[in-house]
């Protein structure tokens, strides 16, 4: 699957986008969030607070409970201040 | 019945008489039209006594960002009898006194089009994919997001 960041999740992490392929154990957004934590210091750092970190699958917002299966595009981003 | 709605997000900055006027010319059936366009001001986010920023810098995400504006649109229309939308976005980097945001709505009479326009503006603010970073003398820091922009999205919701 194809995993965009934005605003500083992205700075934090140092790109704005890359492909990943999760084990299988990883099943909802929450879930990879705590998997990608583990992936290195600058991924902890941007999910250092998991419940501010917001989430789109394929361009719409979800709920960290959702499932990840069948995804193709999955975001993490702050809370949005547009407008 | 399909209304005209025009949704744009681009780096250029707008008129905002020549887009009302495109959305009402050659029309009898408009009653009211209702424009709220939201300016890049000089002050920090945060409040007041900082220092005044140099310009703001937004970020968006590109695909998400028109399809989130047009399911509101959506919502709106459903709500209330519009007769015509405009929103439009700007991204990239905006000086203070600069255009950021603009919602055009149109309708037979007031009310509709005051509400509309509200409604869409609430929700731009809290659930669009935008993210701004001000830019100062002494740096640039991401802004925060206010809870007050969240309870007056969630007004919409409670009625």
């Amino acid at each position: 699957m194809k995993v965009l960041y934005f605003a500083w999740v992205r700075e934090r992490i140092g790109k704005a986008e890359e492909a990943l392929d999760p084990p299988p154990t990883v099943a909802t957004v929450a879930e990879l969030i705590a998997w990608l934590s583990q992936r290195g210091e600058e991924y902890a750092h941007a999910f250092e607070k998991p419940k501010v970190i917001r989430a789109a699958i394929d361009r719409m917002h979800v709920k960290q409970d959702t499932t990840i299966a069948g995804a193709r595009e999955i975001a993490f981003f702050p809370p949005m201040t547009g407008g | 019945m399909t209304i005209p709605v025009t949704i744009r997000l681009q780096q250029a900055d707008f008129d905002i008489a020549s887009e009302i006027a495109a959305l009402s010319r050659g029309r009898t059936d408009i009653g009211a039209v209702v424009s709220f366009s939201g300016i890049c001001r000089r002050d920090q986010a945060g409040g007041e006594g900082g220092d005044a920023i140099a310009a703001l810098t937004l970020e968006h995400y590109s695909g998400m960002a028109e399809a989130e504006i047009a399911r509101h649109v959506e919502e709106a229309v459903a709500r209330w009898p519009l007769t015509g939308v405009t929103v439009i976005h700007r991204f990239g980097r905006i000086v203070p006194g600069e255009n950021i945001v603009l919602v055009v709505t149109a309708s037979t009479h007031r009310e509709a089009a005051f509400q509309g326009a509200e409604f869409l503006m609430d929700y731009l603010k809290t659930r669009a994919p935008f993210w701004k970073r001000e830019e100062g003398a002494s740096g640039s820091a991401w802004v925060d997001a206010h809870d007050r922009d969240d309870d007056a999205a969630a007004r919409w919701t409670k009625s």
